[in-house]
């Protein structure tokens, strides 16, 4: 089998605060291959984004990698430090932030930002960097790249900002995105656009992506494999159309539930009581187990299997038997 | 007692407790400001009663008794026997004071029209501005010096020194209004732009109640902060003018006149006239200003 | 942007206006103006021959038209103490400050944004709290008290620099300068340490406190995700960012040291403008004080007129919308 893109074994991260160390992300292992789209789903805390930012190296402090592996194309990268690190970001890894409208700088152009970006990574001429600035541009969608180059970000719609967002990030050609909840804060018509020209540039480069959202239909219609974070572990990992239409977790199965999309045809929406627990209050045994339509006493008393890379199945003592 | 552990638990009291920098300023301040309100009972001497003055107690060194007389001052004495100690707790009265009043005046000056300004804009604002530029053609030292001169060509003779001070107070507070106002008015220009603002606009909300309930909460941690970064800045302006001579009269001197008195007997030896206000002024001034920038630090999360 | 440098322009020219009314009603009202030139002796004539002269008998709006236009083309009358104009007074005296100003000024622009820079990068090191910590002790001393502790340090003790006046001076036409001889330049040293330290540590906690502002900022940790050197980052990406508040504040701090420079020239005896103004006030030589209100007052509008353009010029969003604001 090909070698992965993004290999993650037992990733934990923490925060040490005053009163405990918090684990936001624990334990969390999956493996991202070449041209593949894996989703990253969960409520909001349950470590996706820090997932994400663990990966590329821009944990905030006190946050850091406490445990685990991190391997982009066979190289361990999650203890790369200061100049290393810098190289890799962008030049291998590259990052599309939620806001388009906060993750530009509003004082430059976007064709300075573009080409200083394609400059630091790619041994190119200034002329030939802006060449590729306009193609990115272009690629992305953008009308009159050429021109355009020239504005400001601020001249440029939600929508269209979010596209140059995307040329910045592919400009060095990396072969990993990780898009942190790229559609959230665009208008609902513009959200598939830019879903597709995502999709869709990956495809064509062999880019690997992990979407990281709460948005389960971007899932239906992007991912091709899914993972399910509840309280920074992983709750279930299997292919998209598996697992949106079979969940085998009980916190799976409540949140398709709980999706107009995915339950269409159901009467009524289905609703997990109560909400996920504060990282400093995490109930013994299994995290779900107090919000748990199946429980029972070894749910409460035993931590909850822990998924194995490409063991298509729930992190749940039940769940493999409940739903097939 | 449920309440006030919480209230001793919360980040902003936490913050503060493991700051040492924040509770010896906090401290020092209590104290100076507790000194300079009780000064008539904590004082051993009343400096401008000439009734407790004996000129042959003048220039007694600090701690040790005098020549003449054998009476011991902590801080020693001036050239007319006055103690030092007590003028400095005098002094600091003063210079509190005007302090105090005059950043009051300034804070509600400067948050309405900043409000304002930023509100209503158009001509309104364009006017209110414009004086802000012409107010800020004139600094605080030469509002006062201005006024001071104008003064003393207007007021009967016998009259001059009771105005000092309440000229001192309008003088640095209309100069230090504009910071407010500023801040106030670019943060209302962001907000207003603001959906939720918008929002309030559209169900029919008075500009008014706009301003106050929606607009000014969000600017209230930086004008707390100016106002006690400003109150640092009051105390070293009014300090600045008596020592020019064109602020607190030698008749209620406070601590820049006793230290513009003290400077002539730099030089000649008695150095403790002139070190002992200038240290109390430092202390006042660094702690006011260090409990500042400490509040500044807490009251903005995002920085610390 | 032209439309509005204009109005920005013809707003300055009303501002100093009205400048020019307080000055002239200063002129005008406080102290009778023949009381103070003409002293005790004098006879019902030289009242009515001054009173002439001096136009005080016309009505008060041509009195005023006649005061600008005399302040403009640069006679604002005879100081009372000195009996010269006192537009001669100035040209000689505004050397001195000039000099005493822009060595503080360079000096407190260059160290305030380079330290304020470095406290933000560095900012949990040990250099950048010392910095820090020094700082606040600098920004709550008053000036006055810099002053007099530098002339009992230097001067008194140490002996090494002169505590008072600007030492010798050359002259280049009208021009007096410091710069061209020993004493002269030893003799700025202190003054101007004394004058920028103040404005050097505001400005440097501020370019640091915007600085920290900034790089929380999202489009900072993006173009660190993508990559971008540190070195980019702080001084292209931030540092650019800062300095649309900080011009604006660091403008004005530049033309309070104008202003400021009164307390520093008392404390050293410097022989410039302030001290002028000081003594002025001392001796209720109103002309000198109309006339010293006018001169810093064209300073400071324009001084606020600059930094307003180029607020306009730096931040590209602000360009547009006020355009777009204005139709």
């Amino acid at each position: 089998m090909e070698m992965p893109v993004l290999s993650v074994r037992d990733l934990v991260v923490e925060i040490p605060t005053r009163h405990a160390v918090l684990r936001p992300v624990n334990g969390v292992t999956f493996d991202l291959h070449r041209g593949e789209i894996l989703g990253m789903v969960g409520e909001s805390g349950a470590g996706k984004s820090m997932t994400g930012n663990a990966v590329i190296g821009l944990l905030d402090r006190p946050a850091r990698i406490a445990g685990g592996e991190i391997l982009l194309n066979g190289e361990r990268i999650d203890q790369l430090q200061g100049e290393e690190l810098r190289r890799l970001r962008g030049k291998h890894i590259g990052m599309v932030f939620q806001d388009p409208l906060t993750s530009l700088n509003p004082l430059l152009t976007i064709g300075e930002q573009l080409t200083e970006t394609i400059t630091e990574h790619l041994n190119v001429s200034a002329s030939e960097a802006r060449q590729r600035a306009v193609d990115g541009l272009r690629e992305v969608g953008i009308p009159a790249a050429d021109q355009r180059m020239d504005a400001y970000p601020h001249q440029f719609s939600g929508g269209m900002r979010q596209r140059v967002v995307i040329a910045l990030a592919l400009c060095a050609e990396p072969s990993l995105i990780i898009a942190d909840e790229p559609t959230t804060a665009l208008d609902v018509s513009v959200q598939a656009q830019i879903i597709a020209l995502l999709k869709r540039l990956c495809r064509e480069r062999g880019t690997a992506v992990m979407l990281i959202t709460h948005d389960m239909g971007v899932i239906a219609e992007t991912a091709d494999r899914v993972a399910v974070l509840y309280a920074g572990r992983m709750a279930e990992l299997g292919l998209a159309r598996d697992v949106l239409t079979h969940p085998n977790h009980p916190y799976t199965i409540g949140l398709m539930g709980s999706t107009p999309l995915a339950s269409a045809g159901q009467a009524r929406l289905y609703q997990i009581d109560g909400s996920m627990p504060r990282l400093d209050a995490l109930p013994a045994g299994c995290a779900f187990n107090p919000r748990c339509s199946r429980v029972q006493s070894k749910c409460s008393q035993d931590p909850s299997p822990s998924l194995a890379a490409h063991q298509d199945r729930a992190a749940c003592w039940f769940g493999g038997e409940g739903t097939r | 007692m449920d309440r006030i552990n919480r209230a001793w638990n919360s980040d902003f009291v936490w913050s503060f407790r493991h700051s040492p920098v924040a509770v010896v300023s906090l401290a020092l301040v209590v104290v100076l400001v507790l000194s300079a309100v009780f000064a008539p009972l904590i004082s051993p001497y009343n400096p401008f009663d000439p009734a407790s003055l004996n000129l042959m107690n003048g220039f007694s060194k600090p701690m040790e008794p005098n020549t003449f007389t054998g009476d011991v001052f902590w801080l020693g004495t001036d050239d007319q026997g006055r103690d030092v100690f007590s003028t400095i707790l005098y002094g600091m009265r003063i210079s509190l004071f005007v302090g105090f009043t005059a950043v009051l005046f300034a804070l509600l000056l400067g948050v309405s029209l900043g409000l304002i300004a930023g509100y209503v804009g158009g001509w309104t604002e364009t006017a209110i501005m414009r004086v802000a530029d012409v107010q800020l053609t004139f600094p605080a030292i030469l509002v006062a010096m201005l006024i001071f001169g104008i003064a003393k060509g207007i007021t009967p003779v016998h009259l001059r020194d009771e105005m000092a001070i309440w000229v001192l107070i309008i003088a640095i507070g209309l100069s230090d209004w504009v910071q407010f106002a500023r801040v106030v008015r670019g943060a209302t220009l962001v907000e207003k732009n603001k959906e939720y603002v918008q929002a309030a606009k559209l169900i029919g909300r008075k500009p008014g109640a706009i301003m106050l309930r929606h607009i000014l909460p969000n600017v209230l941690s930086p004008v707390l902060v100016i106002a006690t970064i400003s109150l640092a800045l009051a105390i070293i302006a009014e300090a600045t003018l008596s020592f020019l001579g064109v602020g607190a009269p030698p008749t209620q001197p406070s601590l820049g006149t006793l230290i513009r008195i003290g400077q002539g007997y730099l030089f000649s030896g008695e150095w403790w006239i002139i070190l002992y206000p200038s240290i109390t002024l430092l202390a006042l001034a660094l702690s006011v200003n260090l409990l500042g920038d400490w509040l500044r630090d807490a009251l903005n999360p995002k920085l610390r | 942007m032209l439309a509005y440098s204009i109005r920005r322009v013809v707003q300055s020219i009303v501002v100093l206006l009205v400048v020019g009314l307080v000055a002239f009603s200063m002129f005008r009202f406080v102290g009778d103006p023949i009381d103070n030139m003409l002293g005790q002796e004098r006879t019902d004539a030289d009242i009515e021959r001054l009173r002439g002269e001096l136009g005080l008998d016309r009505p008060f709006i041509v009195q005023y038209g006649r005061f600008l236009t005399n302040a403009a083309s640069g006679n604002f009358g005879v100081s009372f103490r000195q009996g010269r104009p006192v537009a001669t007074i100035l040209v000689e005296r505004a050397p001195a400050t000039l000099e005493l100003a822009a060595v503080s000024g360079l000096f407190a622009m260059v160290l305030g944004v380079g330290l304020g820079v470095f406290t933000a990068i560095r900012r949990n090191g040990f250099a950048a709290n010392f910095i820090m910590t020094v700082s606040l002790v600098g920004v709550s001393l008053p000036t006055f008290l810099i002053g007099i502790l530098l002339i009992y340090l230097f001067a008194v003790e140490l002996g090494w620099l002169p505590s008072f006046g600007r030492g010798d001076t050359v002259r280049l036409g009208s021009w007096s300068t410091g710069f061209l001889t020993a004493s002269g330049l030893k003799a700025l040293i202190l003054p101007s340490i004394t004058l920028g330290l103040y404005q050097m540590t505001l400005i440097m906690r501020l370019v640091r406190s915007e600085m920290l502002e900034v790089l929380r900022a999202e489009y900072i940790r993006f173009a660190r995700a993508r990559g971008l050197r540190e070195r980019a980052i702080n001084f292209h990406h931030a540092l650019k960012n800062t300095l649309v508040p900080v011009i604006t504040v660091t403008g004005l701090q530049l033309g309070s040291i104008i202003a400021f420079a009164i307390i520093t020239e008392t404390v050293f005896q410097w022989p410039g403008v302030g001290l002028l103004f000081i003594n002025a006030i001392q001796f209720v030589d109103i002309p000198v004080m109309a006339a010293y209100l006018m001169l810093i007052s064209v300073m400071f509008v324009g001084i606020n007129l600059i930094v307003d353009l180029l607020y306009f010029a730096i931040d590209p969003r602000l360009r547009v919308d006020r355009t777009v604001a204005e139709g």
